[in-house]
């Protein structure tokens, strides 16, 4: 593969070219969320080492993660995982095949943000 | 060499014959966590804020306990999957594998390290 020129050829997705657009941004927001989850995944995975080391250590990780910045990252995570989660279904949807067409991607685009929302509100209500 | 096309160069190397098994994995591991979330979130959720003992002893149940240890185990392997399209994407040379790999090892350490918690509060 040495004699292939791999400089100074253009190079997809041309993020700096293209007009924002409902489909684009439901799908960079996918990926935002997902990666952005991590940062809940590992404060829940020290609480519950915390809570399985004894009361002392549970107390700070407890503190942490009640506090108004803790709660700030719960609920924003609370928000990003229903997000997440919808738009994987959309993902799981056009696997099949359907729902393809430009009309219909931006039906279910606005359909997992609505129900993000929703699903959000009935999430920091309930627990 | 300068003129050797693209087929040419591919032809009787073969095939992986898993160039479907990353996509595959995060299908099983999306549908396993459509079930697995909202469970958590509705066992998991009420419990932030309760005291330890209180905490300790929900988490001894079979349903919250398995529950927790199922999507924090299966949520980890799906983030492996995920971040590393995204390191794919946006990383070249060899930050691209040191990235894949400090990944990697951060997805099953903090998914054994959540096991080894829920079993050692649930035993």
């Amino acid at each position: 593969m040495a004699d292939v020129n791999r400089g100074n050829r253009p190079l997809s997705p041309h993020l700096t070219i293209y007009r924002p657009q409902l489909t684009s941004m439901t799908s960079i927001l996918t990926r935002i969320t997902g990666n952005a989850l991590l940062v809940a995944a590992l404060l829940i995975v020290w609480w519950f080492l915390a809570a399985a080391t004894g009361p002392e250590a549970f107390a700070t990780a407890d503190a942490v993660i009640t506090s108004w910045f803790g709660d700030l990252v719960m609920a924003l995570s609370v928000w990003a995982l229903w997000y997440h989660a919808l738009a994987g279904v959309r993902h799981l949807i056009w696997d099949t095949g359907r729902g393809l067409e430009v009309p219909v991607a931006e039906k279910l685009g606005l359909a997992v943000i609505g129900g993000s929302l929703v699903l959000t509100l009935i999430t920091l209500v309930a627990v | 060499m300068a003129y050797l096309t693209d087929l040419k160069r591919a032809v009787g190397m073969g095939s992986a014959r898993e160039g479907t098994e990353h996509h595959w994995a995060m299908t099983k591991s999306s549908v396993a966590l459509l079930i697995l979330t909202p469970l958590f979130v509705f066992t998991f959720g009420p419990m932030l804020g309760e005291p330890h003992d209180a905490v300790v002893a929900y988490f001894s149940r079979p349903f919250p306990a398995i529950v927790a240890a199922l999507t924090l185990a299966v949520g980890f392997m799906h983030f492996k999957s995920g971040v590393q399209v995204l390191i794919e994407d946006y990383v070249h040379g060899l930050a691209r594998k040191i990235a894949i790999i400090l990944m990697i090892c951060l997805s099953y350490g903090a998914a054994a390290t959540a096991l080894f918690a829920i079993a050692k509060i649930a035993l």
